[in-house]
């Protein structure tokens, strides 16, 4: 069995000591009982009653979470079907451009999508708002579910569609019954990044908004440029504390899927 | 008959997400290049329109304004966004590689048992808002802030050192944000690296530093190539980490790019910035792909 | 009297009866990938009830041919046609035949009994037969007991099992086979090779196998189809492709042989003689190949027909070359012996090791005579 050396040891903590330490800090502050960020007070949980008690954050959150939902599953299914374009048409007229189009918004600066988007709302003269946000954000989050999706399929053992055809079944059917089931952990994986990156959106979120309608992070950001704000350190608290649970059961959960599996091929090669 | 379904079918598959990206992605992306070309007005929209017909198209082509482009080269601030972008993203990516090699060989070379958690603890904070990880550090770089009073109290310094709204902060924001990106590439690349061959270099007659640095080294450069590039990219365009962390000294283009759209509202010179970000990145983005497409025939 | 060559396994014989016809048909079949031509021009029939190899080494079109005939690829040109009908724009799901994949290709998200009954779903037969027919089948591969597991808890074999069912589950006109055994190790092989011939005559289908193993080729199949580059070389029984080869391809592809090339200097009365020159010798053979006096020829010749002696033949009118021995190689049932020949180049000679001591044993470096009467190998022109 292999063991740390020292210096694995070392870098390991430093590295990890400096990726966690901040978040650890602002987490700690939360709690902290005093208004002023930088002196301890004592424990106290008063500012998290003041984000329950602060109507504007709560809206934004609610705000933040549909956007959320709705342009996480709409991108779902659109960068799925970009993947399964990719991944099986072979070459079809523009293709290039197509896949042009899916990787260039994973490299482009935010500011630009952002820009971009506003100008064309402008345009058309679309009202801007809860609608216009959840737009830009489908439309930046479906290429990450592409990229995600496809590299599933790029490992796909096409034999099994074609067995299934060669069973009788058609295309469609082929696709519901065989090919969904197989790469629905990847689209899985999609949705959730779909979905936090949605949450996560600043930059893109205030270019593509109006009036009324204001996201979590842009509300954190506006009250973030006047200075620390312990409330802010509570609401920060809760969103790593959400989003942390949901991943770390997520990966428990396929951790297990996975254990499980190896278990039984273990049985059945010491069976069969 | 079924081929005919199957074709519309397959027509539906690929028309639908490359129309949403015609709409959404290109033509977007058409108006900034044209906008960009416009002149300022001060009205709403703040621009002047380009083109209104097609007839008009051909009498305005020989007129179109490069105007806000003279003023990219000509007006220092832009110069010096551009030029300060490129170097703040390309030495934070220089002093990431120093922090994530270590980490990421760490990680590669742990138990294997604990690997897995090694590896959930970097993904994890990537999926924590950027925001919020960005927002921890004012706290700390204060002047009143942790990192003085720790610095004070520990008599490394008698007054507190100014680190917020400096390039300092910056620096300091980046590396933070993005060490995971740089992180994750090395360690797969070293992880999928066989142990057997440090083995052999060995048995050969190196010693351990010697073998990791003709062997190990030379054999993560795919993951030191790719890392590199999904930092500094990024880290080109970056408006949160400047805007939060950094100072008035701090100019760099996605701020610029931010001030000058909503604060000065002049949309044809941010449309114009813009463009020029985009081709400033189309460089090193194809270099990346050559890259990319290079290691995967190596590794084939 | 006409002699057969090699042992008559059953009286199965369509292809030499002028009135049966194939139920399968290829027709002047040309597959290209751009400019690569995949599948080159060609024609066969294969019978009703016949178990049918086609064999190559990889990339000789082989997978291409069977792919087409399930209907994942479309000929360029020429046409397929099963039973009488053309299967020309015929898809995959619309076809008579299935197939069992290299890779099995099982449902990894449904169990052994969902995998079985998949294509009598799809065919909407009544859920009371479907369970019928899926027992049935399991009882046939022997898994009735794995009925509820998933793919990744069976062991290979049990894998390879469970494909053959779901493509036998639908009684298929044609069942096409490709490289069905390629995963499993040697013994299970040999073992499943047998298991497949009798199902298939249990069942009375018409069996279509893809392999690069001749060896697997011989012992399963009623024919073979030897490719190389698209082309059908040769197509013939076992005992044929292996004791009359039509080409030195053929005879070099399948098993081992000694090939001497030479000049034809004279024909008389079915026996041809040749003068070959590494080694220089001259050869006599019984044969009725269409060459001409001054053009080149090959002499071949399998290495347990050739005899390996420490003396000189005695007897006249037979082959005989002279030379040192290089290299042998102890197989266990057989010893092959390479022979270093005096007049240039090397020879193989296969001893059958029939008992367990040997008198006077052949060692290396020693001087010997390889001998082959006319009738032990074939002149081959091409």
């Amino acid at each position: 069995m292999r063991r740390f050396s020292w210096f694995n040891v070392v870098s390991l903590t430093l590295g990890f000591a400096f990726l966690y330490i901040p978040i650890l800090i602002l987490v700690i502050y939360s709690f902290n009982a005093g208004r002023n960020v930088a002196v301890w007070q004592g424990w106290s949980v008063r500012w998290y009653v003041e984000v329950f008690d602060d109507q504007q954050l709560l809206d934004a959150a609610w705000v933040t979470l549909k956007v959320g939902l709705v342009s996480a599953s709409v991108a779902t299914v659109l960068g799925t079907m970009a993947a399964l374009a990719m991944a099986r048409l072979g070459r079809f007229p523009g293709r290039l451009l197509f896949s042009g189009m899916i990787y260039a918004p994973l490299v482009m600066p935010e500011v630009i999508t952002g820009l971009s988007l506003l100008l064309l709302f402008v345009a058309v003269d679309f009202d801007r708002g809860f609608w216009t946000i959840t737009l830009a954000h489908i439309t930046f989050t479906m290429c990450f579910v592409a990229v995600v999706v496809q590299s599933r399929l790029v490992g796909f053992d096409r034999s099994l569609e074609e067995a299934a055809m060669d069973l009788g079944c058609r295309p469609t059917a082929t696709f519901f019954r065989i090919t969904l089931p197989i790469i629905w952990p990847a689209v899985v994986s999609g949705w959730m990044l779909a979905f936090t990156l949605s949450l996560d959106d600043l930059v893109i979120a205030s270019f593509a908004t109006g009036p009324g309608a204001t996201t979590l992070p842009m509300k954190i950001y506006s009250d973030v440029r006047l200075g620390v704000k312990p409330e802010i350190n509570a609401v920060c608290t809760l969103v790593i504390a959400i989003i942390s649970i949901a991943v770390i059961v997520a990966s428990i959960l396929t951790k297990r899927q996975e254990v499980e599996r190896e278990k039984a091929e273990r049985a059945a090669f010491a069976g069969g | 008959m079924s081929t005919e379904k199957s074709r519309s079918g397959r027509f539906l598959l690929v028309g639908i997400p490359y129309a949403w990206m015609l709409v959404f992605f290109l033509v977007p992306f058409l108006i900034v290049a044209k906008i960009s070309l416009s002149t300022s007005v001060m009205a709403l929209p703040p621009y002047a329109p380009v083109v209104e017909s097609l007839t008009d198209l051909w009498r305005k082509i020989g007129e179109f304004s490069f105007f806000n482009y003279l003023r990219l080269v000509q007006e220092s601030i832009y110069v010096e966004s551009y030029l300060s972008s490129l170097w703040i993203a390309f030495s934070s990516t220089v002093i990431m590689l120093f922090i994530a090699y270590p980490l990421a060989y760490g990680m590669a070379r742990a138990p294997k048992a604990w690997r897995p958690t090694l590896l959930m603890l970097v993904i994890l904070p990537f999926w924590t808002s950027f925001l919020i990880r960005v927002y921890a550090w004012i706290g700390i770089l204060a002047d009143e802030g942790l990192l003085n009073w720790l610095l004070v109290s520990l008599r490394v310094v008698d007054e507190p050192i100014t680190f917020l709204a400096t390039q300092r902060a910056v620096y300091i924001g980046i590396i933070y944000s993005y060490l995971p990106f740089m992180v994750l590439p090395l360690y797969s690349s070293l992880e999928k690296m066989d142990e057997t061959l440090l083995e052999a270099a060995q048995d050969l007659g190196c010693t351990s530093f010697q073998a990791f640095w003709r062997v190990t080294f030379p054999l993560s450069i795919p993951g030191v190539i790719a890392g590199s590039f999904l930092v500094f990219i990024p880290a080109v365009g970056e408006f949160v980490i400047p805007d939060l962390l950094g100072g008035s000294d701090t100019v760099m283009i996605g701020k610029t790019l931010w001030e000058e759209f909503f604060n000065n509202r002049d949309w044809p010179a941010a449309s114009a910035v813009a463009i020029t970000l985009l081709l400033l990145l189309v460089v090193p983005i194809v270099i990346f792909q050559n890259a990319q497409a290079k290691a995967q025939e190596a590794g084939r | 009297m006409a002699k057969t060559l090699g042992p008559v396994r059953r009286k199965f014989s369509p292809w030499n009866d002028p009135t049966a016809k194939p139920l399968i048909e290829f027709r002047n079949v040309v597959k290209r990938f751009g400019d690569f031509t995949a599948v080159d021009d060609v024609s066969l029939g294969i019978y009703e009830r016949e178990f049918f190899a086609l064999l190559g080494p990889s990339g000789c079109g082989k997978t291409t041919l069977m792919r087409m005939l399930a209907g994942f690829e479309h000929p360029s040109e020429g046409e397929i046609r099963l039973a009488g009908a053309s299967l020309a724009g015929k898809q995959p799901y619309e076809r008579p035949v299935n197939m069992m994949f290299q890779s099995y290709a099982l449902f990894p998200h449904m169990s052994v009994e969902k995998n079985i009954a998949f294509g009598l779903v799809m065919d909407k037969m009544p859920k009371g037969e479907i369970e019928t027919r899926v027992q049935e089948m399991l009882k046939l591969v022997k898994l009735e007991k794995f009925a509820k597991r998933k793919p990744h808890q069976l062991s290979g074999g049990q894998r390879q099992r469970v494909a053959l069912a779901r493509s036998l589950a639908k009684r298929p006109k044609v069942l096409l086979l490709d490289e069905p055994l390629g995963a499993l190790d040697k013994k299970l092989r040999e073992e499943t090779q047998f298991e497949l011939m009798d199902l298939q005559q249990e069942l009375g289908m018409t069996f279509l196998i893809v392999t690069h193993d001749q060896e697997e080729a011989m012992t399963v199949a009623d024919r073979i189809a030897v490719m190389d580059h698209g082309k059908l070389i040769q197509v013939a029984g076992p005992s044929e492709i292996y004791e009359q080869p039509n080409s030195r391809y053929v005879a070099d592809f399948i098993g081992d042989i000694n090939i001497v090339e030479g000049r034809v200097t004279a024909i008389d009365g079915g026996l041809i003689r040749m003068e070959a020159a590494a080694p220089r010798v001259s050869i006599v053979m019984e044969d009725d190949a269409a060459t001409s006096v001054g053009a080149t020829a090959w002499m071949a010749v399998r290495p347990e027909k050739v005899r390996i002696s420490h003396d000189a033949p005695i007897e006249t009118g037979v082959n005989a070359v002279h030379g040192e021995v290089w290299d042998i190689g102890y197989i266990g049932d057989t010893s092959v012996y390479h022979v270093k020949l005096d007049d240039g180049g090397t020879f193989r000679a296969a001893v059958a090791n029939v008992s367990r001591t040997v008198e006077r044993p052949i060692g290396w470096d020693d001087r010997v005579w390889l001998t082959w009467s006319k009738t032990a190998g074939v002149v081959l022109t091409a």
